[in-house]
């Protein structure tokens, strides 16, 4: 016969207001194997903490009940006081009287006392066949994968590779810097972006711990915490940079135009490019998509790059490939793409060429960018007098587009703005806006300033429709505060288009093993207290993958994914909690349900004997396949079904 | 087409909108779509009856709804106003419990969500119908020059209405230009024409008229197409610039059936002009 010891806790009045304590402890004396029982009044305190280490030293006791809250609150700490005086942790158990008793059961104190014994005999019942376990130690493998080479991405490369571990990062375009690296200037100082970001990529690329791949993307993400296993696929850039003298030739011969994405449309660029066409230290790469030797029509017709090429760098027959790299952890900062301006026909996007997009306006304002930073109409090239910038543009319209708010666009529309009237004096700003949420350290005073000392009209109410009439545009709204119908005559309109997770994130967070919420932003663990960690161990988060950002919040974000990943490598291996799921395996047929049902992935089926195998690292005890296995033959480590029927029947005894 | 519909014709059918109705039941016939029109419907509220009570404005529609309901066939509704009411109503009855509770003692029913109510643009612009609606051309109307206008009652609110894009619907469009005619885009698709306002001030509903028909004559358009009774009345009765057509009056024309000349005579601006010297 085990000895075992219970500990009923008053919880100040919160148990021992509705239970009766001194009768608990009498009904506990009562039950088999109980050799202590005794009350306290806070049991997590130290004292309370000592009763019980000086009880399982003076009685030998080899299994404890603590009778108080939910395990959620204090299971740890008690366990961790029993094992401080050499009792396995894993033979005390918590007898939940507080939720599930007392609190549930204020008035009736003869029914909460016998209910609590009860819960307590159920509980003893459990914790005289439990195991003695150890923890589970796990193999740490101290490299990181950054996926995505935006802001985000580069921050907590840095951090990382500046405390030493190796970082990988893969980005999907031919350079690093993401949509930070279109944008002119910061708010709410005016800082110009290149001041910060060239630093930045400069550091990246000379950092002797980070190793880029560009034009790749994950192929394939295999293994768990600590162990992953990154498949990385490289598109060819056709252009062997280590040979290319930058000179621009191809550029020149180049017989295709397509709107440049870098620019937003503004300009066209060849099949053969640079990502930033205005930035001549960028060496070129070609398309595939858009260039004629790999046109169906034409295929082959066209090499007169690799004609005209000197140095013989323009190799039209590379292919792809893929590498492995072994990493104990990934961040997945994807970044964001902006709402497709064709998906409002009523503002004339992408119809009407004098409704450009917000990120368009910054190439404009963008001294290296296709207008040298000068503001002007894409239909003429005129300088606009008139300018209405058109706030949640997509965002906050649950009927039609998306519910959320995008948050940066505030703060940029003002800054545009701004710089559009410090730029061209004798023009007019208008904004349309819903609210104005500058709701950071400087940023209320920077829009108050553009209201007050460059006279920016703010106008509340939502835009009705854009369109043409003459050499004009003609934008209807009304001014919802003071009651009145608009009509403003503009030379360019602006919108702030909502931002949405970036191009493909739904086949990516498949490969992943990550969930997204309904708009394909990344989810975290828990908002409050996980903000930086994914679903799955070991992967994490980091800017305007999770949701819309601006810089501030995506670096703050970044850095603070570079800590926890950090706190995560300063020990050498990792450890996990043995209560997870064990396979019979004589039982066990094989069938594989449990690994279609497990959430985390834990399930594999060994390929030599045919049985389902539990990964412990990757196990986190939920009981999924417990309740899915047909034969009854996964069981989770001290919660067996023999042990819960016993509680069970304890219950039904009783009741 | 095998679909039997019930049919609601609304009030507007016997008054000022006429040739809509009649060019309704000739074009649903000649594509073979059987109709049945609901033997004891009553008005739909029309404009009036919400503004004094939203229980009687969605029971007097309820009502058809229940008329509909007891034939077991979906109610084919042409007019876009009727077509709110009754949407309203069958929203009403699908989402709030308590509404319904309280309707079907009034009415005596039980709600079952069977049937479903149809504009009949929506009926008209569906796909499988497409290649019928080619084939029935005798005279495509090839250099007419059309703006499609929806006014409100098809479109808002869009949850209810079901309406393809509350902001540049296209149902119309489509189907004039699969009869051949030149739709022009154009950005008052969708704006109200003052029409509820038309009784109480007229000055005002004037000035909305005139600011779309503005835009459709700057556009270069022969004629607005429009699917509301309303619409129509209110569009054609306040300027003398430029006629306002019901699409099933295109679709006649170019099906080359109906008693034409007798609805072109219901208009004020009279539409025959542009259908002579093709």
């Amino acid at each position: 016969m085990k000895k075992i010891g219970v500990f009923v806790c008053w919880c100040g009045s919160n148990i021992a207001g509705s239970v009766d304590v001194d009768q608990a402890v009498a009904g506990a004396l009562k039950l088999d194997g109980v050799t202590h029982a005794e009350h306290y009044v806070y049991m997590c305190s130290d004292p309370g903490q000592q009763k019980i280490k000086d009880a399982i030293a003076e009685k030998k006791l080899d299994g404890v009940v603590v009778a108080c809250c939910s395990p959620r609150m204090h299971e740890n700490t008690f366990r961790k006081a029993a094992g401080s005086v050499g009792l396995n942790p894993y033979l005390l158990e918590i007898a939940n009287i507080r939720e599930q008793c007392s609190w549930v059961h204020p008035d009736n104190k003869p029914a909460a006392t016998a209910k609590a014994i009860s819960i307590i005999e159920g509980t003893l019942d459990k914790v005289s066949q439990n195991l003695p376990l150890e923890t589970i130690t796990i193999n740490l493998t101290k490299r990181v994968c950054v996926v995505g080479g935006g802001i985000a991405g580069i921050m907590a490369a840095l951090d990382l590779a500046d405390a030493g571990y190796d970082v990988i990062i893969i980005e999907r375009e031919p350079a690093i810097g993401g949509h930070t690296a279109q944008i002119s200037t910061t708010f709410p100082y005016f800082q110009e972006i290149s001041e910060l970001l060239d630093k930045k990529r400069a550091q990246v690329h000379e950092h002797p711990h980070i190793t880029v791949y560009l034009s790749s993307e994950v192929e394939a993400l295999e293994g768990y915490v600590g162990n992953f296993k990154v498949t990385i696929r490289t598109q060819p850039r056709f252009v062997d940079h280590a040979n290319c003298t930058n000179c621009g030739k191809c550029l020149d011969v180049c017989p295709v135009l397509v709107p440049d994405e870098f620019n937003r449309g503004l300009t066209r660029r060849g099949a053969v490019f640079r990502l930033n066409r205005d930035d001549e230290r960028q060496l070129p790469v070609i398309g595939r998509r858009d260039c004629l030797h790999f046109n169906e029509g034409t295929k082959d017709g066209c090499g007169l790059c690799a004609d005209v090429c000197p140095e013989a760098a323009i190799d039209l027959g590379a292919i792809s490939s893929t590498q492995e790299e072994s990493v104990g952890a990934v961040v997945m900062a994807t970044g964001y793409d902006l709402y497709s301006p064709a998906n409002l026909p009523e503002y004339g996007g992408g119809k009407i060429p004098d409704v450009v997009d917000a990120m368009a306006f910054e190439r404009m304002l963008d001294p290296k960018g296709p207008t040298g930073g000068k503001i002007l109409r894409p239909s003429d090239g005129e300088v606009p007098k008139s300018v209405v910038f058109i706030q949640c543009a997509g965002s906050r319209d649950p009927e039609r587009h998306k519910a959320y708010c995008s948050r940066a666009c505030c703060m940029y529309t003002a800054k545009q703005a701004r710089l559009y009237r410090q730029q061209v004096e004798d023009g007019t700003a208008y904004i349309s806006y819903m609210d104005i949420r500058s709701d950071s350290r400087d940023f209320e005073e920077f829009v108050q300033k553009g209201m007050e000392e460059e006279h920016l009209l703010y106008i509340r109410g939502r835009v009705a429709k854009v369109f043409e009439e003459g050499d004009l545009l003609k934008v209807l709204t009304a001014d919802t505060l003071s009651g009145h119908a608009l009509e403003i005559e503009a030379d360019l309109v602006v919108l702030a288009l909502a931002m949405e997770p970036a191009s493909g994130i739904h086949d990516l967070v498949k490969k992943m093993n990550v969930t997204v919420d309904g708009d394909g932003f990344l989810t975290e663990a828990h908002i409050k207290l996980y903000p930086v960690e994914s679903s799955t161990k070991g992967v994490f988060l980091a800017g305007c993958a999770q949701s819309p950002k601006d810089i501030t919040d995506t670096v703050s974000q970044a850095l603070a994914t570079a800590g926890k990943i950090q706190t995560m490598f300063a020990n050498e291996t990792l450890i996990a909690d043995p209560l997870i799921a064990e396979v019979q395996t004589d039982i066990c047929s094989g069938c594989g349900i449990c690994i279609e049902t497990c959430p985390y992935g834990a399930r594999v089926m060994n390929e030599y004997t045919g049985i389902s195998v539990v990964n412990q690292a990757v196990c986190q005890g939920c009981g999924a396949c417990v309740a899915a296995c047909p034969n009854k033959a996964c069981e989770l480590i001290n919660s067996t079904t023999k042990q819960l029927f016993r509680v069970i029947d304890d219950f039904a005894r009783r009741a | 087409m095998s679909e039997t519909f019930s049919y609601y014709p609304g009030c507007t059918s016997h008054s000022t909108a006429v040739e809509y109705i009649d060019s309704c039941g000739e074009v649903l016939s000649a594509l073979g779509i059987e109709t049945k029109e609901l033997p004891d419907w009553c008005c739909c509220g029309a404009a009036s009856a919400h503004n004094l009570s939203r229980t009687l404005a969605l029971g007097l529609s309820a009502f058809n709804i229940r008329e509909a309901q007891r034939e077991k066939a979906d109610l084919l509704i042409p007019c876009a106003g009727c077509y709110n009411n009754l949407s309203r109503a069958d929203n009403a009855l699908r989402h709030d419990p308590e509404m319904r509770a309280h309707l079907e003692k009034a009415l005596g029913f039980s709600y079952t969500g069977e049937i479903r109510m149809l504009s009949i643009v929506d009926l008209l612009a569906r796909e499988e119908l497409r290649p019928a609606i080619r084939a029935r051309i005798q005279k495509p109307l090839t250099g007419l020059k059309v703006v499609c206008y929806y006014g409100c009652m098809l479109v808002r609110p869009a949850g209810i209405t079901g309406i393809d894009d509350p902001e540049n619907p296209v149902r119309l469009d489509t189907i004039m230009a699969d009869l051949g005619a030149q739709v022009i885009d154009w950005s008052c698709k969708t704006d109200c024409c003052g029409g509820d306002l038309g009784m109480s001030h007229g000055k005002k509903t004037k000035e909305l008229v005139n600011g779309i028909v503005d835009y459709a004559v700057a556009a270069g358009a022969d004629c607005l197409v429009t699917s509301c009774a309303l619409c129509q009345m209110n569009v054609d009765s306040r300027q003398n610039r430029i006629p306002i057509v019901f699409f099933t009056e295109m679709m006649a024309e170019a099906f080359q059936i109906g008693n034409r000349k007798r609805w072109w005579k219901k208009h004020i601006n009279n539409p025959a002009h542009l259908f002579k010297d093709r």
